[in-house]
């Protein structure tokens, strides 16, 4: 019942503090878009996957948005969030083919690899990219309105807000079905998988291109709200910042992902304000804090459910041999 | 009458150790075949090849007529080989009743992609499977807090929904008390006997093998060095000394 509500309570207490403190517009709607890359990151996490590049994904969709709307000035913020949603798991889908089939370290390093491929390439080629000033974009219309800055960060916000919601629904149902669990019962025994007759590398690659769309949804979004992308959005230092989040806010339920995006984008802006030298050391504790009082994040925390004891892993086919 | 499985020359080796020696070997429908062997025989090596987890590398392997010696494991399962382990292989961190509802999911091709999983199984099926075994009172249960006899269950339950033609069950007893062995080794075969699955299982218990198997064969050195009656094999003299060390 309190997971069921919390993304309502989230969109509603976002949309109401950005109306209340139009500076905090954009915090929130950044907080909103890293949210969604950390729930790309969490899911593979239920898969026991962790990726250290991810950003990439959410680099590219956004270079593919602000692309876009260079060309076609017009176009709609919604068809750009679209947009990035696409164009995360187009990339999701290509990489996916080949990165599916390693895990662990291999798969976190490759992703990794990857990512800093994309950021390299993004600094180098000057005329395409900006290089490192990165690519602007005007502020595009939304839902056919040319809005001034106050009244598309309002828009932007409540869409968002909304989105979130639809966001956690379709996330959790898809956690729910049988290919959601097929996915978090990687995490366990892929041996047991396959002797079901499920093959393990198509459920990873279903979850791999639907945590890239994710992290491309995130893009879009981010790329809205600031009017620029560069390649440090794709940096490896965001992915890990992604991962923390997502650890932050526990893998048991979507909303987790946004609960760790809001509490480590404030904890951020309000440590750097009040103790700007020294606010990686605030975080650092606050994490060190929350191992201990909410092992399994904040969303199971607040659910006050248990983190599942470790267990005697299961051993394999091959040792039994 | 063809035989539901039937090995050709099946070899496998790992360097110089011989692991299956040129292995013939039928099984026909309806048998409870029970494998023996000391440590290292090759009985596991055998299942592994048969369940497509290991590769031989020679020799073929046929099961309901179709050849499947290249066939991954999760083609042999489609086809209707059903298998569990010596250690349980389980979702540690899923409940009983979910294991055993992907399990059907899988079975009935609901892999689908916004359906609740309970939603895409018939509930009755999945109550009934764990009354079959004596799990309906598990079934809230996280797998990894099972006690080991239970896991055996569970594991095997899980190859049983597939509804497979053959099941194929490595050490069904191993690490069960021993006074609860005869118990779980009744409930199994109850549930292939209502299902009418032909069954092989590895087992090292003597009075397990003559008391539940039809046939039983005896492995040696990666061969099978006695295949017959229960009563035959365990008389056998080379059995005696070297499988059951008497």
């Amino acid at each position: 019942m309190v997971l069921r509500a919390l993304p309502w309570l989230i969109a509603a207490l976002t949309l109401a503090l950005g109306l209340l403190f139009a500076w905090l517009k954009t915090p929130l709607i950044i907080a909103l878009s890293y949210g969604l890359s950390a729930l790309g990151v969490s899911m593979l996490i239920r898969a026991g996957q962790v990726s250290f590049g991810h950003a990439g994904f959410t680099c590219l969709a956004g270079y593919a948005v602000v692309a876009v709307s260079r060309a076609w000035p017009q176009t709609d913020a919604l068809l750009l969030l679209l947009l990035g949603v696409v164009a995360g798991g187009l990339v999701g889908a290509v990489t996916g083919l080949f990165v599916v089939r390693y895990r662990g370290i291999f798969f976190g390093m490759l992703n990794l690899a990857l990512s800093m491929v994309l950021f390299a390439v993004l600094g180098k080629f000057y005329n395409l990219t900006g290089g490192t000033d990165g690519l602007r974009m005007e502020r595009p219309p939304i839902f056919g309105q040319v809005l001034e800055r106050a009244g598309f960060e309002t828009s932007l916000l409540a869409v968002s807000s909304l989105l979130v919601v639809a966001t956690c629904w379709v996330v959790a149902r898809f956690y729910a079905s049988p290919v959601g669990q097929a996915l978090t019962a990687i995490k366990s025994n892929e041996v047991r998988l396959e002797y079901l007759g499920i093959s393990a590398k198509r459920v990873f690659f279903t979850g791999y291109v639907a945590s890239a769309a994710l992290c491309g949804f995130s893009g879009g979004m981010f790329a809205l709200i600031q009017g620029l992308v560069t390649p440090e959005m794709g940096y490896w230092v965001r992915s890990g910042e992604y991962v923390f989040i997502a650890v932050l806010g526990g893998t048991l339920h979507p909303v987790g992902a946004f609960l760790g995006a809001l509490a480590f984008e404030f904890l951020k802006l309000f440590a750097a304000a009040a103790l700007t030298g020294v606010w990686q050391l605030v975080i650092g504790v606050v994490l060190l804090v929350l191992i201990f009082v909410a092992p399994a994040g904040l969303v199971a925390w607040l659910a006050r459910t248990r983190p599942i004891p470790p267990q005697q892993p299961a051993g394999s086919a091959q040792d039994q041999a | 009458m063809a035989a539901l499985l039937q090995t050709r020359g099946l070899t496998l080796s790992f360097g110089g150790v011989v692991a299956a020696d040129g292995i013939d070997f039928d099984l026909q429908a309806g048998e409870r075949l029970a494998v023996i062997g000391a440590n290292g025989a090759g009985k596991t090596t055998f299942i592994n090849m048969v369940t497509g987890y290991v590769k031989p590398t020679a020799g073929k392997i046929s099961f309901d007529g179709k050849d499947i010696t290249a066939l991954h494991p999760r083609q042999i399962v489609q086809l209707g080989m059903g298998r569990s382990f010596q250690l349980p292989q389980l979702f540690l961190e899923q409940t009983v009743q979910e294991s055993v509802q992907l399990a059907v999911a899988a079975r009935t091709r609901q892999l689908r992609l916004l359906r609740p999983l309970a939603v895409c199984v018939d509930a009755q099926e999945i109550q009934q499977s764990l009354e079959l075994v004596g799990l309906a009172h598990r079934a809230h249960h996280l797998c990894g807090s099972l006690p080991e006899g239970h896991r055996k269950l569970l594991d095997i339950v899980m190859a049983l929904v597939l509804r497979p033609k053959l099941l194929i069950m490595d050490e069904p007893t191993s690490g069960v008390a021993a006074d609860e062995k005869h118990g779980l080794m009744d409930t199994i075969m109850k549930a292939l006997d209502q299902r009418g699955v032909t069954s092989i299982f590895v087992e090292h218990d003597a009075d397990i093998v003559t008391q539940y198997a039809t046939r039983v064969a005896a492995w040696i050195a990666g061969r099978i060095a006695a295949d017959g009656p229960p009563e035959l094999v365990m008389s056998n003299d080379e059995v005696k000394s070297v499988v059951l060390g008497h």
